[in-house]
């Protein structure tokens, strides 16, 4: 009789604790909220810092650009209205610095004798050359990841500008335990399931800038952040004015239309 | 009301005109003179809202349609050079994703008010069912119009909602195939897409006129539902209600200005700023808002032949809803059992679009939120088939008014406009 009680009780017990020991190492790994980046640019009347645009260009370019693309930014857009604010010649410098790939030359090759893809200066009217030939390349190249295209990133991700800041700015953590982080992969709770394919992009002084600021990975996360804000949202600031124009035009016509209103029910109620 | 035409043309011009085609005939009796009740609130103004919404959505689509180019490996990058590249191309595309937003809102409201007013009951019959379907083929339209861009909730969302005739047994797979004119959601089906994205709004157009027709046949519904008695009821469309609509339509313009400017990708996902994959399936593929809550109804279905029947059934549902409301008084104002059924309906449709926009498996405070939608999808049939018609019978409604002038003049001084 004590023994039959026991044993129920033995695996009753264990009835019980068997899904709270499985809920213990299977941890929820939905991604963390963002954390808020305080950018220049948020709110109705925000524009984008010019200075942080310049710099989070140099960061892209010298960081992020080895392995993501930025397809749809023309050289051109760089001394845009709204944009970073660079100088047509500068634009036209920083396009010379990029290899395009040619068209085919006079004997139709798009090769020289060795075997390597002619190239020619870029151009203002030519986009952001892509860093791999093609998907399988870049693939090839980080182990079967997909480094994403960075043009739109910030518009195709729940949390924008805050999201990309909290990723570049969330490596270097403990994961808690019982998450074992893949093989190959690191740890970065800002990402969905925890694991990320990127290696940590910023370290401190990744980056010189020229105006002084001290490059600590918050500020580089902030200026590459907001440079690829501005990449996502290019005709912010236009949309921004031209929209405080139309809302007080419309404000006023409908007080015009409401006065209208009031005098034509006027002797009606 | 459709009584004798009060045009007299005023020139020989406007007289040979009258003749021969008497369209401003036409314009004067039904946008100027037309009798309508004084009484109409701000809810009666979604009407015209509406059909600014349609106007505008067909003045940028065709703008959007000289830009965008209808093909698998084109339509992703021709959708960002229109925000880019083109000139004023971001507003132009921004005014027509968020118009679709703010069409259906106009929409959800045009036809609450009309099932709280009665607008649906005799003589009106007809009015509502051509605008179920005016809705229908908003639903078609705005599914099309959000495959174009083939960014990825449009890719797989075209796939889940053209998979749903799969369902169909026997012959399901072949509607499928022929659906997308391919084995799978591809070039072929996007072009057909844009094609009858292009169409249907001009449908939709046409079936506006007859719905306007209809509606000035009767005459409008009022928020007494009671009829019109006498000319002391009614004011001419113009100018009381063309200004009164111009004033709701500005500030509905406000509303519509501010997402367009200050929060354009609000109702938007950010999923379809990622060119559409097939090799890879977002986590959680959500339709847009206003189809939440028949989404919500498909997934509470366990079964997928019996989720499409009562998805589809929800919408036929509204087809019999003259028939279905037994009272003999249109208002809720005079309905206090209908209203409070009416309002839970409501709720019950917000609860489904909550629930739709959720993932299955979700709960809120430990309740699953699976037996939320199959409870709120349950009530939605028993509103309809089997409360309404059971409270048309046993409700004692309120004492109605004399009449229109009546109610908003008082007794006296409508004794005295007589």
């Amino acid at each position: 009789m004590r023994l039959a009680l026991r044993f129920t009780l033995a695996v009753g017990l264990t009835a019980l604790a068997l899904p709270a020991l499985a809920q213990e190492t299977t941890i929820d790994t939905k991604r963390l909220p963002v954390k808020d980046g305080h950018f220049e640019f948020e709110g109705p009347f925000g524009t984008y810092d010019r200075a942080a645009l310049q710099r989070g260009f140099q960061v892209y370019k010298e960081v992020c650009a080895a392995c993501h693309g930025l397809n749809h930014i023309a050289f051109h857009n760089l001394d845009e209205e709204g944009g970073p604010g660079f100088t047509e010649a500068q634009a036209k410098a920083i396009a010379a610095g990029y290899k395009i790939p040619a068209d085919p030359n006079d004997k139709g090759e798009i090769t020289d004798d060795k075997g390597n893809r002619l190239t020619r200066p870029g151009i203002l009217a030519d986009k952001f050359p892509s860093p791999y030939p093609n998907e399988e390349a870049a693939r090839a190249n980080n182990s079967g990841s997909l480094p994403p295209d960075l043009s739109m990133i910030e518009k195709a991700r729940e949390g924008g500008s805050d999201y990309v800041f909290s990723i570049l700015t969330g490596f270097h953590m403990t994961p808690p335990k019982g998450f074992k982080v893949t093989e190959g992969k690191y740890y970065n709770p800002y990402f969905e399931g925890w694991n990320i394919s990127m290696p940590p992009p910023l370290v401190a002084n990744a980056v010189t800038y020229s105006d002084g600021t001290k490059a600590t990975i918050e500020q580089e996360a902030h200026d590459v952040a907001t440079f690829l804000a501005w990449a996502s949202d290019p005709k912010m600031e236009e949309r921004k004015r031209t929209g405080f124009g139309v809302l007080v035009f419309l404000v006023v016509l409908s007080g015009v239309l409401f006065a209208a209103y009031r005098k034509v029910w006027a002797e009606m109620h | 009301m459709s009584g004798p035409s009060t045009y007299t043309p005023k020139s020989g011009f406007e007289k040979w005109i009258d003749q021969r085609l008497p369209l401003p005939r036409l314009m004067h009796d039904t946008m100027q003179t037309f009798p309508t009740p004084r009484n109409l609130n701000i809810w009666y103004t979604f009407g015209g809202i509406l059909t600014f919404c349609l106007g505008v959505q067909i003045l940028t689509g065709i703008v959007l349609a000289m830009h965008y180019v209808a093909n698998a490996g084109l339509a992703f990058d021709s959708v960002e050079a229109i925000m880019r590249d083109v000139n004023y191309g971001w507003l132009i595309r921004y005014i027509h994703s968020n118009g679709a937003s703010m069409f259906f809102l106009a929409v959800y409201i045009h036809m609450f008010r009309g099932l709280y007013y009665g607008s649906y009951k005799a003589p009106r019959e007809l009015i509502w069912i051509i605008g179920v379907l005016i809705y229908l083929l908003m639903m078609a339209t705005a599914f099309f119009g959000y495959v174009l861009p083939w960014g990825q909730m449009s890719f797989w969302g075209a796939t889940v909602i053209t998979n749903l005739f799969s369902a169909i047994p026997v012959i399901g797979s072949h509607i499928a195939t022929w659906l997308w004119g391919d084995f799978a959601v591809g070039d072929a089906t996007l072009n057909r897409f844009f094609s009858l994205h292009y169409l249907l709004p001009f449908i939709i157009a046409g079936v506006v006129g007859l719905h306007i027709w209809a509606l000035h046949v009767p005459g409008n519904n009022n928020p007494l539902g009671i009829d019109v008695k006498s000319p002391q009821d009614t004011v001419p469309f113009h100018p009381y209600y063309t200004v009164k609509d111009a004033f709701y339509l500005c500030l509905f313009v406000v509303v519509f200005a501010a997402f367009v400017f200050y929060a354009p990708n609000f109702f938007g996902n950010p999923d379809n700023y990622q060119q559409a994959n097939p090799l890879v399936t977002p986590p959680d593929i959500v339709p847009e808002w206003y189809l939440l809550p028949f989404y919500a109804m498909l997934r509470s279905i366990p079964n997928k032949l019996m989720g499409v029947i009562v998805m589809g059934g929800a919408i036929v549902t509204l087809f019999f809803l003259p028939w279905l409301d037994t009272s003999r008084v249109r208002s809720c104002r005079f309905r206090p059992l209908m209203k409070q059924f009416f309002w839970a309906f409501a709720v019950a449709c917000v609860i489904l679009g909550y629930c739709g926009a959720q993932s299955v498996d979700a709960s809120v405070a430990g309740v699953p939120l699976l037996w939320v939608a199959r409870l709120a999808t349950l009530y939605y049939f028993l509103f309809f088939w089997i409360l309404m018609p059971i409270i048309g019978l046993i409700e004692t409604p309120k004492k109605l008014p004399a009449s229109i002038a009546q109610s908003v003049l008082g007794d006296t001084a409508a004794a005295a406009a007589e």
